[in-house]
């Protein structure tokens, strides 16, 4: 054996084979839809929980609340809205430490790979898993319980900025939070509480107005109350606005909530996230 | 900046709290050379690859790694650096096939996935998910998304634990080739026998400290150490006596006894006496 020099390394680059950025980051989205779709579950729990809870909404309040109007197009709201936090929020929140803690997140460090792409691989995750299971929600429950789906351009286009910012903001959180688990397996115990009060109080599971006033209050400072808010302006009469909290569907405050969230999010996940575990430096 | 050199460390600290966990280190690798650190556990050995690797912040020293700062690591030389790290980071859903193409997209200059795979011997579980394979075959894989970027500079942090020996040689088989084609290799490990069948130079780490710098056969001034020669003496005792020059004292014997020698055996301290003293003394 030598003990010093052997020829230079012949490794010689051949440049431009790498993917581009654009390119890196649908890669990095399609490994993270595959292996969502990979992981059982995932796909009952995530996708399978809002379609599951209308089946048994519409099931046991299968009259009207008033107005010509369904039990199951009033809580159709909740349950998009819910199944919105589930695949961003609660999603992420539990599988990041999973994927920390296993190392995941280490490996992909050592590697060139731009630090966003990374995070553009889960936010494709999230917004092609959360089209997914909204479009087979409300085919659901247009199917089995004859829901109204909007009628006009404009509820449509609320429709989608209300669930675009709700889920930005819910994976900004859920990416933020999932900073605060220990361990693999802390991160459900972190999050699922969090998702579970927030649902009682932000009027999933119950008419919004039915609950206590100080409860209502307590919702008012979380993105779920206001994006239930927004999609009952898309599924309920106008007429409903009436009975809102502020005499109406207050869609500008819906806006402005939703995007305050966003930047919190931003911020807590600028500062906060580790790509390591602690006992690892 | 000496060319010669992929890794030049000065006076490398770092600390946790009140545990010192590297206390002035000074190391310098060579370009194509292997270069094994050998210690016990908690010696250290982590932690100084570590950083190395750009993953871990130092207290004091100066760092030199292919010419830059790993404290600052940038695209361009996490490309020119292959990582294996001590624990696994698996994708239990994906296939082995699967993960490597993945990686391959990362680097400028990527090796085919393909002959990667066949290199590390994993042809035959190239469809299977990465949860199914076997400790030592998931260590392969470790290694081959180490090497998928064609790396100039490799760690390999004991990449050997927990496998049967005959996946070892193998193994090592692997390691010997990719140093044949001229990458330098940073290896840790704590197994006397893998740091002697594979590194040019061997640096011992013990309590924070590199203890000494040299070629297998050299730590310890083990050449230079005295021979113990013994025999058996007519009566079936066994007699021993240490020499500077035991084939001249062989030659003696074997004129005393006209010809054969009983029971001879000439030693000289292995790899593992030298090891342990020096560890011993550094704690």
């Amino acid at each position: 054996m030598t003990t010093t020099t052997k020829p230079a390394t012949p490794v010689a680059a051949t440049p431009g084979r790498r993917p581009g950025a654009g390119a890196l980051a649908l890669r990095q989205g399609r490994l993270e839809i595959t292996q969502f779709l990979r992981s059982r579950e995932s796909v009952v729990f995530t996708m399978g929980f809002p379609i599951i809870m209308i089946l048994i909404f519409a099931s046991i309040f299968d009259g009207t609340i008033g107005g010509g109007v369904t039990f199951t197009q009033y809580f159709i709201t909740g349950m998009i809205a819910t199944g919105l936090m589930t695949v961003s929020f609660q999603n992420l929140g539990i599988w990041i430490p999973i994927e920390r803690d296993r190392g995941v997140l280490k490996r992909y460090r050592g590697t060139p790979m731009p630090k966003w792409v990374w995070f553009a691989g889960k936010v494709i995750m999230v917004v092609a898993i959360g089209i997914a299971e909204t479009v087979l929600l409300l085919a659901v429950a247009v199917a089995l319980f004859d829901l109204d789906l909007p009628g006009t351009a404009g509820k449509w286009f609320t429709f989608g900025w209300v669930s675009v910012l709700g889920v930005t903001a819910c994976t900004l959180c859920g990416i933020a939070i999932s900073s605060l688990a220990r361990t693999a397996r802390s991160g459900s115990a972190v999050v699922t509480p969090v998702a579970l009060v927030l649902q009682f109080i932000s009027g999933v599971f119950f008419v919004f107005t039915d609950l206590p006033t100080w409860m209502q209050q307590v919702a008012a400072l979380f993105p779920l109350k206001w994006m239930c808010q927004g999609l009952r302006a898309v599924f309920l009469p106008s007429s409903f606005g009436a009975q809102e909290p502020g005499g109406s569907f207050e869609l500008g405050r819906v806006a402005v909530v939703l995007i305050l969230w966003c930047v919190i999010g931003l911020v807590l996940c600028l500062t906060t996230f580790r790509w390591t575990t602690k006992r690892d430096g | 900046m000496d060319d010669e050199l992929a890794i030049s460390v000065r006076g490398l600290r770092k600390a946790y709290g009140d545990n010192v966990a590297v206390a002035g280190v000074d190391l310098d690798v060579y370009r194509g050379e292997v270069f094994a650190l050998l210690g016990p556990n908690g010696a250290g050995k982590t932690t100084t690859v570590e950083i190395l690797e750009g993953y871990r912040r130092r207290d004091a020293g100066e760092v030199t790694v292919l010419g830059a700062d790993p404290a600052h690591p940038d695209a361009g030389w996490r490309s020119r650096v292959g990582i294996v790290l001590q624990g696994t980071g698996e994708f239990d859903e994906l296939t082995v096939a699967e993960v490597i193409r993945h990686f391959s997209g990362f680097y400028p200059g990527a090796d085919d996935p393909d002959k990667v795979i066949e290199r590390v011997g994993l042809a035959g579980k190239a469809k299977a998910r990465t949860h199914t394979l076997s400790g030592g075959q998931k260590r392969r894989l470790d290694v081959a998304l180490g090497i998928i970027g064609r790396p100039e500079l490799l760690f390999l942090d004991e990449p050997t634990t927990g496998f049967d020996p005959e996946a070892r040689r193998e193994f090592w088989d692997l390691i010997r080739d990719l140093a044949a084609a001229g990458t330098t290799i940073v290896l840790t490990t704590h197994y006397l026998d893998e740091a002697e069948a594979l590194a040019d130079r061997v640096g011992v780490i013990a309590g924070g400290r590199l203890v000494e710098v040299a070629a297998p056969n050299r730590l310890g001034n083990r050449q230079e150490a005295l021979a113990t020669v013994s025999w058996r003496t007519p009566e079936g005792a066994v007699e021993s006596a240490q020499s500077a020059a035991p084939t001249a004292l062989v030659a003696e014997l074997a004129a005393r006894h006209g010809g054969e020698v009983p029971g001879l055996t000439v030693t000289r301290p292995t790899l593992e006496d030298v090891y342990l003293t020096m560890i011993g003394h550094a704690r």
